[in-house]
């Protein structure tokens, strides 16, 4: 499971928790996530975002 | 309980509230707005043309929803006059309300250069939706926009409109485009890649008149030439609205003054977002504002006596959306250094070092924005 993280505003997305609220089941891959989607923070699209470093 | 008062809606006022609503769903909640407090990410304002998106499609929720998702009680199309902090109370348009805490969220405000001319009226701005659907309606059958201000907003719209099939014409008395951002030759990569596609430079050159000319507009360059075109645009830069916390008692400077929590000179005033100067920093973009809200939402939902949570900023670049070269540029906060300049035609990689070579901040253009990642590993953060 990997964390990715909106460049703009600094949201950041865990796959292992997914966004229930918005619909996105915990375990939901990044590349699963539609194309259309954007930040729920900042509006920004899905381009913005990028992976993070795991620790 | 008297509510938490938030003036403004935008990307500030709703991120504040919704960052509090997570953590406090029982106290009142009032939001005020000068609009019609829809919903919308304000950095699409810029590049709907060529998606051909109306004014309708870039709502992310109306007011009604908005309302409801906040629990939130929200006044439309008003008018905060005055704020008297010794009774906690903000007086708009005849009434006044009492607050319990008190948020200031209302933005900034373009910069309308003093133009000579009998058609200084019809020169559009676009800082919000309302601008937005305001300069879509006059575009009409308009063929040539003239755009004043070679910035980030003034690029962007070039990009989208060329793209939407208007002829462009940019005025701006800098060198090269994004000049405040970014060094000149990564400025002469964006201006080559936007020419190619489409857009007349007038660089070097300040707009100092817009006249009629029949159904025309036109445009006085400083040498006396002219741009002539059927719509114009000003984007030369935004001020943060000050007069309101001023006339209230409140510190500002380039904004108003708030400390790394977010509070005024008063304890029970906040401030963020584009009106807002926190810690000496005057950031209006959307990652400063994001953070902020995160941080002053928890502070706001706590008890007396909590100590107040104090912002901090990653590396948080900003993203210029002029798709034929696109920008990624993280500033040097420190200006100690130079700008190294790698890489060929219009995909290059700056990077400004200081004396002992630590990267202080960068720019990418072009394919090389594809490296972001490497670069804001290494850049050091906004604010730590």
């Amino acid at each position: 499971m990997k964390k990715w993280q909106c460049i703009v505003c600094g949201f950041e997305y865990d796959e292992a928790e997914g966004m229930p609220d918005e619909g996105i089941e915990p375990g939901t891959k990044w590349e699963d996530i539609p194309d259309d989607w954007t930040c729920p923070d900042c509006g920004a699209p899905k381009d913005d975002f990028e992976m993070m470093e795991v620790d | 309980m008297d509510p938490i008062i938030i003036v403004g809606t935008g990307l500030a006022g709703y991120g504040t509230a919704r960052e509090f609503r997570k953590h406090d769903k029982e106290t009142p909640l009032v939001l005020i707005t000068r609009d019609d407090g829809a919903s919308y990410y304000k950095p699409d304002l810029s590049e709907a043309h060529a998606k051909d998106a109306a004014p309708d499609d870039l709502v992310k929720k109306n007011v009604d929803a908005m309302a409801e998702e906040l629990d939130a009680t929200i006044h439309t199309h008003r008018q905060v006059e005055s704020i008297d902090p010794q009774t906690r109370t903000l007086s708009l348009n005849g009434d006044s309300l009492q607050y319990h805490k008190l948020v200031l969220a209302f933005g900034a405000d373009p910069i309308m250069l003093k133009l000579a001319g009998d058609a200084t009226q019809a020169v559009h701005k676009v800082n919000n939706l309302a601008d937005y659907r305001s300069f879509r309606s006059h575009l009409g059958d308009a063929k040539h926009v003239a755009i004043l201000g070679a910035g980030l907003i003034g690029c962007e719209f070039a990009n989208d409109l060329v793209g939407a099939g208007y002829e462009v014409s940019v005025l701006d008395p800098a060198g090269w485009p994004l000049s405040q951002l970014l060094p000149e030759k990564c400025g002469q990569a964006v201006e080559r890649e936007l020419d190619r596609a489409g857009v007349h430079w007038h660089l070097g050159h300040a707009a100092v008149a817009v006249h009629h000319d029949n159904d025309r507009l036109q445009v006085v360059r400083d040498d006396d030439d002219s741009v002539y075109a059927d719509a114009v645009l000003s984007a030369v830069g935004l001020r943060a609205g000050v007069e309101l916390a001023q006339a209230a008692g409140l510190k500002t400077d380039k904004g108003i003054v708030v400390d790394r929590t977010l509070v005024t000179s008063d304890p029970h005033i906040y401030a963020l977002g584009d009106c807002a100067e926190v810690d000496g920093h005057w950031r209006p973009y959307v990652g400063p504002l994001m953070q902020c809200a995160r941080t002053l939402g928890k502070t706001l939902a706590g008890g007396e006596g909590d100590t107040a949570g104090a912002v901090k900023y990653p590396t948080l670049p900003i993203i210029v959306k002029t798709h034929v070269c696109p920008v990624i540029v993280y500033p040097p906060v420190d200006k100690h250094g130079e700008w190294q300049v790698e890489g060929d035609g219009s995909n290059l990689e700056a990077r400004f070092v200081n004396e002992d070579g630590d990267l202080l901040g960068f720019a990418l253009t072009g394919e090389a924005t594809n490296k972001r990642r490497d670069y804001l590993k290494d850049a050091p953060p906004l604010m730590g």
